[in-house]
């Protein structure tokens, strides 16, 4: 896709949200991406954009200006058993907005569409970077709590409450993250939250 | 901030404080610490603190965020790659850009 788009003015930017480069360094190779491919240890992506799970998109455009604001999109249907979300739609329109042959959101709908970090979201974060600074000094009992405080005060956001597992000795695929995941689906929220359209 | 006003240390020689603050990190008398992340919580900064590790991180308020973000201004960010090499949204500019958080686990 990207091979395809990059004639017209386009880039990709993967951000990967993980413990360290080691954790990213077999999904980067893999793909061998011709785009930049980062690393945010420190989640610095998620607390300018509010990002509270991944995957998380956006589409900026050439002056820099944020067209489509946090949308959960997926570049395969590997996950579509479990999200319901189809890769074909979202790579459908981007392509057309790409080539030019689609506008993207109007401003005022992108606007509405935006969802604004709160004071716990914040307070989570500070938590969260806290607990990321122990974590990469060793302190990694203290970096826990911080971590788990930082889920409290945020429990929709799952950077931090899946995110850290790994760094709380915790798989992130396994049976808490199970666990964690059913008893938020359970109360009716949901772990995704595409946008509208 | 219960956490800030219980004295530590020996209360003669001064234990030191770090202070994380947008990426910088200072080290300072505790006494300046506890002051620091005193004066950024009154300014409605969002400050974690861990006392027993002499810590305070001073994050950014949602006010602040917010206002940056309902502007529909793309926040501007660095960050390394796998090599090191450091790259800025910014220098995109003159180009659409998707953008994708994700995370290995």
């Amino acid at each position: 896709m990207y091979e395809e788009l990059r004639g017209y003015g386009f880039t990709v930017i993967t951000v990967a949200l993980d413990r360290s480069a080691e954790d990213a360094r077999p999904w980067i190779e893999a793909a061998k991406p011709a785009h930049p491919s980062l690393i945010d240890t420190a989640h610095m992506l998620a607390d300018l954009y509010n990002i509270v799970n991944v995957p998380t998109i956006l589409w900026i455009d050439e002056r820099g200006r944020i067209v489509r604001p946090n949308d959960v999109a997926f570049g395969t249907d590997i996950f579509k058993y479990i999200t319901g979300l189809e890769a074909a739609r979202h790579l459908a329109a981007l392509r057309a907005w790409v080539r030019g042959e689609a506008t993207a959101l109007p401003e005022a709908r992108a606007r509405a569409l935006q969802s604004l970090p709160t004071d716990g979201d914040q307070q989570a974060r500070a938590e969260f970077g806290l607990g990321e600074w122990l974590y990469t000094r060793g302190r990694t009992e203290a970096a826990g709590r911080h971590f788990v405080r930082a889920g409290e005060l945020a429990p929709h956001d799952f950077t931090i409450r899946r995110g850290t597992m790994p760094m709380r000795g915790i798989d992130p695929m396994g049976p808490k993250f199970r666990e964690m995941l059913g008893a938020w689906v359970q109360a009716g929220n949901p772990y995704y939250r595409p946008l509208p359209e | 901030m219960g956490t800030l006003d219980r004295p530590r240390g020996d209360g003669v020689t001064e234990t030191k404080f770090t202070i994380i603050d947008g990426g910088r990190v200072a080290e300072v008398g505790e006494r300046e610490g506890v002051e620091l992340a005193k004066r950024a919580e009154a300014m409605g900064r969002p400050v974690a603190v861990a006392r027993d590790e002499g810590v305070a991180y001073l994050g950014t308020s949602a006010r602040e965020r917010a206002k940056v973000l309902a502007s529909l201004e793309a926040p501007d960010f660095t960050l390394p790659d796998l090599d090191g090499r450091v790259h800025t949204l910014s220098r995109h500019r003159g180009t659409k850009v998707l953008l994708v958080a994700y995370g290995s686990w």
